[in-house]
This record gives C-alpha cells, structure tokens and sequence, in this order.
C-alpha cells in the first residue's frame, strides 16, 4: 500500500464499464481540473509575450526561483538519504516502537500546513527549544533560507519513506544471501546489490518531494523572514501580486511554478514506464 | 460497504442541508468586511450596535463580521463577497472598490472627516529601557539598529511606515531626492524580518525577540504593550509621523441587492457617536469627537501629522510612484 | 544466513539515527503544539473549544469534509478502473493530469477557480446576475477542497488494481455477472483497503486545507470560516493559545487519521498472515 508504488501498464480485456468510468473521468477531469486552469490561461492572454517575459524575468521574482529551487534541492536531498534511512530501518528491522515510527512518517500529510508552520517557527525560533540550542551552536534557521528548506523538508518526507518502502519490502531475500556468500561487505554489498534496485524508487520519491516543495506555501512564510533576494519565495511573489490587484502577473509566475511542475511530474511517469518495462522486458 | 458509503453520503447531504439554511431566515444581516486586525474591535462594537438598532427600530439584526488583509479583503468584494460596508485601514483599497463602481465615486464626502471615523498614525515599540536610544526615525538608520515591520508590498501598515520614514527624511533633507533614497536604503536595510502582515511582525518582535524596534500603527504598538507587558516594552512616538486614516464606506450596490441601505448608512453612522468614539479611544485609535478627545488627550502625545495627500500629492500617485513593480520600493531594495 | 546491515552494531546504529532524526524532527513539533495549547491548563483549553465560533468552524469543516469524500470515491474508482482495466491512447496523459493539483500552489488553486466563478469570471458573472452565490460561501469552500484532494484515492487505488491484475474480474464476467456485480463481488473486496486508506488521505487533506480555502472562503465568522482559517484569526489576535488549541484539535484528527491508518494495516496484514 503506497501512495507511489512503481506501475505495470495495464491490458487492454473485454471487461464492462469502458463508457461510464471514461464518462466520469474525463467529464470530472474537464470540469474540476480543466477548466478552472483555463481561468489562468485567460489571465495570461490579456499579457503581450513581451509583458509575460518581462515578469517572469524581472530580478526579484528570478531571484525568488533560486531560493526555492536551491532550498527544495537541498530538502529534497536531505530526504533522499533521511527517507532511505527510515524506509531501511522500517523494513529490515523489528524493534519496539515500529509501528509508532511507521505511523509517524505520515504526519506530514495528514497535519495541516499552516499548523505545521507556526509550530516550526515556533519552535525553531531563537526563543524556541530547538533553536535556542542550535543558535548556541553557531546556527541560525528561523528567518534563513535553511528554515525554508526545514520546512520544506517536512512537508515532503513522507514522499520518500512511502516510494522507497514497498520496493525494499518486495524484494527477496536471496537477493542479499547471493551477495553476502560472495563475501562483500555491507557497504559494497548496499552499492552493488541493493542500490541498483532502489534508486528508480528513491529518484521517483525525492522527485515528488522537490515538486512539492516547489508549490509550498502555508508551512514556509511563518519561517522564511521573506527578505528581498535573500529568503523571499515564488509563492510569496504571487501571493504579493495578488496584493496589488495585479491578476495577470500572478498568473504568469504561477503559469512557471505550474509548467515546471508539470513537466517533472510527466518526466516521472514517463521515465517510471520505461523504467518498468526495461526491467521486467515487457511483461504486464 | 456500498451501504455504508450511501449512508456517509445521506448524512453529508443532511449536513450540507444544514450548512445551507441560515440559522434565523427571517433577521436582517450585515456584513463588514474590515481589515485583519479590528476583531476585538468590532466585536465589542457589534452587540452595542445590534441592542441600540432593536431600540430604535424594534428589529432583531445581526452584524457578521469578515476579517483579512485590506486589500485581500477589497480583492473579495470585487470578487463577489457580499459585503454591506467596509471598514479599512487604506484608503487606496476603498478606492479599488469605487474604480470598481461598487462603491460610490464621492465616497470620501458621504461620512465627516474623510469617512474616516478614526486615525491613528505610525509609532515605535522598543526594548524595556529603550536600549538603542531611539526616539526618532533617523535613529533607526544607525548601524546597529535592527528594525521589525510587515512587507510594504503585502501590507497596509507597512505602506504606513515606508510612506512616514519618506516623509521625514523629505523634512530633514528639504527633497533633495539623492539623500532621501540613501536615507530609505539605509532604513530599509537595517529590516530584519519582512512579515507579510502586522500581526506576524509583532509575532517576529514578542515572541521570536527578533529586532530592536516594531514599528506599527500607535494603535497597535499601544495594544500590545498592554498585551505583553508594560515593563518590558516602551512606546516612542515620534515628532513627526504620518496619518493614518480609517476609511469607512457603504458598498452600494451590495447592500441595495441585501435591502441592508438604510442598516448600512447607520452602522457607519454610529461610529461616530460619542459612546463608540470613547470605545475607540480605548482600543488606543485617536478619534474626532471633541468631548472624548479632551478626555483621553493624556494618552496621545501631540505629533506632527503628515498627510500622504501633502507629501505624495495623492494617494493613486504614492501607490504608483513607490509600491507598484519596478517602483521606487523595488528600486531601493535592488542589488 | 545473514543478511545485509544485520551486525548488530550497525543495525543499532541506523534504528538510533533513524528514531533520534524522527524524534526531533517529526515527533517534537507534534509535542510543542500540545504544550502550547495546554501552557494556560486544561481549563483555558477548554473554553477555547467550546466557543461558538470554534465549534461552528469545527461543524463546517467536518461538513465540507464528508461532502468531499463521495465526491473523490466516486471518481477515484472510475478513473482507477479507466486507466487499469483498458488500453487506450491519452492514458499516461490522464494519469499525469490527475497530478495536477500536486503541481498547482494551494493559493493559486483557489485563484484559479475565483477568477472563473467569482464576480468578474465567465460563469460567475453569469451566476451573480441570476444570484447564485458560490464564492465565499460553503459551496465555494467545497469546490476548492475537492480540487486538492482528489488525487488522493485514485492514486492509491491504480498502482494496487494494476498489480492485481484483472482476471479475476474477467473470469466473474465469462461466468455471466453482469459488470456491477463483478465490481461489487469481486473488484471491491480486493481494493476496499486501499480505498479505506485513500478515504482517510483525502479525508485529512480536505480538514487541513488552508490556502486555497482562504482565497474562496471570505472568512465570515460563524458562516464562511474553516477550522484552519480560524486557527490563523485566533493567531491573528495574540491569542496563541486559542490557535494552539486549534491547532491540538486538527493535530487530534491528524493523530485519529493515522491510528485508523496504522489500524487497517494491522488488520490487513493479519488477513494475509492467515491466508
């Protein structure tokens, strides 16, 4: 049961209900999804491609990409090996407290976002526990662009935990026996023998994390400080064209958010489906 | 499993059902749609307005109440919040709504005062004892000052006092324009945090003991020191700062559709009765009422009051000149 | 035999790390909101709850909530059965645009639909000259709340309907069941967990869902004003620990969610351990 598991291309059978779920889908696709984003494009087409440019490019909004690009990298990382870490230990491992760690990997998803925000930045707030000990130790994350990326990386674990779990739990166990009576050690054995199974679920999962780190909102700006150039977010510059009554520019910079993330996300599917039909040679 | 699926779904409709339907269909309902942080505010002022309406008039009324940012909240009503009157603390937002024609062109005239029931202007709150010695704008300019105020480009209150600190350097440095902008740059610089509204900069000051200054409307710097203890903060109004006005306005074309005209003109009305301006003046908002003005003149120190239409020549040219994209805010903040 | 990471050094050292991290990074935040809430006692708490205002905000939101539950299910199933059980061109299309509101910033989300159904859009120009009211009232807050969640069902179900395979339904059909039949006897007990699962994810999204709310809703107290949205007044106000009580209550939910989540899996686990 995962949110992500790796997908086998279905057959084409002779089952009922072809019409009605393609009725539903695509008439709840066009409504709900459609056509509400054409209200962006409608926005965009007041817009000479000139303006548009000129919008998307302009210093502040280009330097708002490179914090939250450069933070979700760095979150996205972080629980590329944090996740790995945690489905590992999840997996492989019985000790007391499993299903309570287990079940705490979906915090995230199931806490709200602006909950989640004022309580990092309560907490990590020189005021606060953890950044009372961490500012003692040199380090500043409220109002810095490494609480934009502690937020951020809070909100997107649960994407790695949940994408890497399934294809460890699946695979067999022979799998390792094979590579230990060769007589590798643990780490060369990981590299080698466990890695080369892993890492289309792990690039999958982090991929996701980074998507959605793209588009966060709620759970940043209590923490981010939004200083011009330094800790301010693409989010936060269509929430300040919003401010200004300037419709057309909000939906430019959210039609860049929009197609950057699109795009990843159909890289995925696509890159999973190869993917798949490499490693099984065409079968299911 | 499909049983249970069909019953969840009855009981949603009975509660959407529920949702739907008004508690009470018959009792007439006002909504003013206010800026963020006027609940206390309005929530004193509402049942008072509510008793007095079933004196005069023998019928039960209710006044909701709709809060965010001024301008978010103007974005709203464009986009059909069905809002009676509005209670603001910018000007330019009601002006929005009037380029909008949802509210009257001579809206400024319909009410005294600029249809401005209150003001306030733009202090200080530092640091018990006053530590960095601050007590006017160009000491927030020195270099080990760290300053705390919500984000101009988000925030009214932050337009507030980005338009007061241009207004005195404009004074000291008689409009030598080269001078003013170092002066801003310099101000600008020493910010610690950008909040995109009042309350998260208070927040950002109190609670994370970031900055060496808030600066906030006098209203609110004076709120919370009653909050958060007086020993431990210090209000410093400065000799010269800006006006702030209130303005307040029946949006016409709402409150006809919801038969709420008459309802509407008298809740701003009452506004300026005696009992609500002493109210206001207890919610620490400068006031026009001359009886109550006398009464609280200890608790307002006298300022210099500059007026945004004196400085900047009006409000449309201030927005324009300094907040909109590739204004004089984004040129002082580009590096 | 041993297998790979099992020295129990190692294995030590990673549960430690991997317990330590949580602890701190996902466990303590959880634990800071319930000592926010409770920093004045129990009592303080309490009154905060049981406001009015609380508690109609709590009533809207638990609404809007089981609204968007059918709604997903419905089109969850249907698409989970479209894109498994038939081949047909556009099918990795539609798979990537169910993806949408993952790439769609909540704010703009609720943009998007003010800008169509609010005032000045095609259709809520429209709707307000025959005054129909969707924006800022429930119906609006509805919409919005099922635009976000509606991946989530159909996500859980296609990655487990693909791995089943669709023999069994094939065989039921042969047999002459007719197609709901097949999908009630057959389909269904095979994926009722996986929908049970992505019920509760659509479930704690739709509860917690704060910026595309917050565009559509207007924020009229006691009428328009979610549980989230009330939380962010009440932090508004100073009144931390109203919001923290807030907070402690949508967290509560969060905790149920996962209790109910870590329940199936139990049960679920069971059954393949007695299969």
């Amino acid at each position: 049961m995962s949110y992500f598991a790796l997908r086998h291309s279905g057959s084409a059978r002779v089952l009922p209900g072809f019409g009605l779920s393609m009725g539903i889908s695509v008439l709840f696709i066009s409504l709900v999804l459609l056509l509400p984003i054409t209200g962006l494009f409608g926005q965009l087409a007041g817009l000479s491609l000139a303006e548009y440019w000129a919008i998307i490019t302009e210093g502040r909004v280009v330097a708002s990409y490179m914090v939250t690009i450069g933070a979700a990298a760095v979150a996205a990382l972080v629980n590329a090996v944090f996740g790995l870490l945690l489905a590992w230990v999840l997996v492989r491992y019985d000790f007391t407290g499993k299903r309570l760690l287990d079940a705490l990997m979906d915090l995230p998803f199931a806490l709200p976002t602006a909950v989640a925000g004022i309580t990092l930045a309560t907490l990590y707030a020189s005021s606060g526990w953890m950044g009372g000990w961490l500012e003692s130790l040199g380090f500043q994350v409220a109002y810095t662009w490494v609480g934009i990326a502690l937020a951020m990386a809070f909100t997107s674990i649960p994407f790695v935990v949940r994408t890497v779990q399934p294809v460890l739990e699946d695979m067999p166990a022979e799998v390792d026996e094979a590579a230990m009576s060769l007589g590798a050690t643990d780490g060369v054995a990981f590299r080698r023998v466990i890695m080369p199974h892993l890492w289309p679920a792990l690039v999958t999962g982090t991929g996701l994390a980074f998507v959605r780190s793209l588009g966060e909102f709620g759970a940043i700006i209590f923490i981010a400080g939004n200083m011009p150039y330094e800790t301010e977010i693409t989010a936060l510059m269509i929430f300040v064209k919003l401010q200004e009554y300037d419709y057309a520019g909000a939906s430019a910079i959210a039609s860049v958010v929009l197609f950057v993330s699109l795009a990843l996300l159909l890289a995925i599917n696509v890159w999973q489906g190869r993917f798949i039909r490499r490693l099984h040679g065409g079968k299911g | 499993m499909s049983f249970s699926v069909f019953r969840r779904s009855v009981l949603a409709l009975a509660i959407g059902a529920t949702l739907s339907t008004p508690a009470v269909a018959q009792e007439r309902e006002l909504l003013n749609s206010s800026y963020d942080i006027a609940r206390e505010l309005f929530a004193e002022i509402n049942p008072k307005f509510e008793a007095w309406w079933a004196e005069e008039h023998g019928e039960d009324i209710e006044v909701s109440q709709s809060h965010g940012g001024s301008s978010a909240q103007a974005r709203a009503i464009m986009q059909g919040l069905r809002a009676d009157v509005v209670t603001f603390n910018q000007v330019t937002d009601v002006n929005v709504l009037a380029e909008a024609g949802l509210v009257d062109e001579d809206w400024q005239d319909a009410f005294d005062n600029n249809a401005s029931p209150y003001y306030s202007t733009t202090a200080f709150l530092v640091r018990k004892d006053n530590p960095k010695a601050i007590e006017n704008w160009d000491d927030l300019v020195n270099d080990d000052v760290d300053i705390v105020f919500p984000n101009p480009k988000t925030s009214g209150n932050g337009r507030y006092t980005y338009l007061a600190a241009w207004g005195f350097a404009d004074d000291q440095f008689e409009g030598d324009e080269e001078q003013i902008q170092d002066f801003m740059r310099t101000f600008l610089a020493n910010v610690r945090v950008f909040d995109t509204g009042g309350r998260g900069a208070t927040t950002s000051f109190i609670e994370r003991g970031i900055g060496d200054v808030l600066i906030s409307f006098e209203s609110e710097v004076n709120n919370i020191r009653q909050e958060y203890g007086s020993d431990d903060y210090e209000v410093i109004v400065p000799p010269t700062s800006i006006l702030a006005e209130f303005p307040v306005a029946v949006v016409g074309e709402n409150a006809e559709r919801n038969g709420n005209s008459d309802l509407a003109q008298s809740y701003l009305d009452y506004l300026y009765r005696e009992d609500t301006q002493r109210l206001l003046a207890g919610f620490n908002y400068r006031v026009h009422h001359e009886a109550v003005v006398e009464e609280f003149a200890d608790q307002f120190p006298e300022t210099d009051l500059l007026k945004v239409e004196d400085v900047f020549g009006s409000w449309p040219d201030a927005m324009e000149t300094h907040f909109e994209g590739g204004g004089m805010l984004d040129q002082l903040q580009r590096r | 035999m041993r297998r790979i990471g099992d020295a129990p050094l190692v294995r030590r050292l990673l549960i430690a790390a991997a317990v330590g991290l949580s602890g701190l990074f996902l466990l303590l935040p959880l634990v800071a909101i319930f000592a926010q809430a409770f920093s004045q006692g129990v009592s303080v708490f309490w009154s905060n709850v049981s406001d009015f205002y609380t508690l109609h905000a709590i009533g809207l939101t638990l609404g809007i909530a089981l609204l968007t539950i059918p709604v997903c299910l419905v089109f969850g199933v249907a698409l989970a059965w479209l894109v498994t059980r038939f081949s047909f061109p556009g099918r990795r299309l539609l798979q990537t645009l169910i993806d949408i509101p993952f790439a769609v910033s909540p704010v703009v989300a609720g943009l998007i639909y003010l800008l169509l159904y609010g005032r000045n859009g095609w259709i809520g120009s429209w709707l307000n000259s025959h005054d129909i009211q969707l924006m800022f009232a429930w119906p609006g807050i509805l919409m919005v709340t099922i635009f976000v969640t509606c991946p989530f069902v159909a996500r859980e179900l296609i990655p487990l309907m693909q791995a089943q395979g669709s023999r069994e339904e094939e065989a039921a059909v042969t047999l002459g069941a007719s197609g709901w039949t097949t999908f009630r006897r057959v389909t269904l007990p095979n994926i009722r967990w996986a929908l049970l699962y992505g019920i509760i994810l659509t479930n704690a999204r739709a509860v917690g869902e704060f910026g595309a709310v917050s565009v559509v809703s207007g924020a009229i107290r006691g009428q328009t004003n979610t549980l989230p949205l009330h939380l962010e007044q009440l932090y508004q106000d100073y009144n931390a620990v109203g919001a923290f009580a807030c907070a402690a209550l949508l967290a509560l939910i969060a905790l149920l969610t996962l209790a109910a989540k870590a329940g199936l899996e139990w049960r679920a686990s069971r059954r393949e351990a007695f299969a």
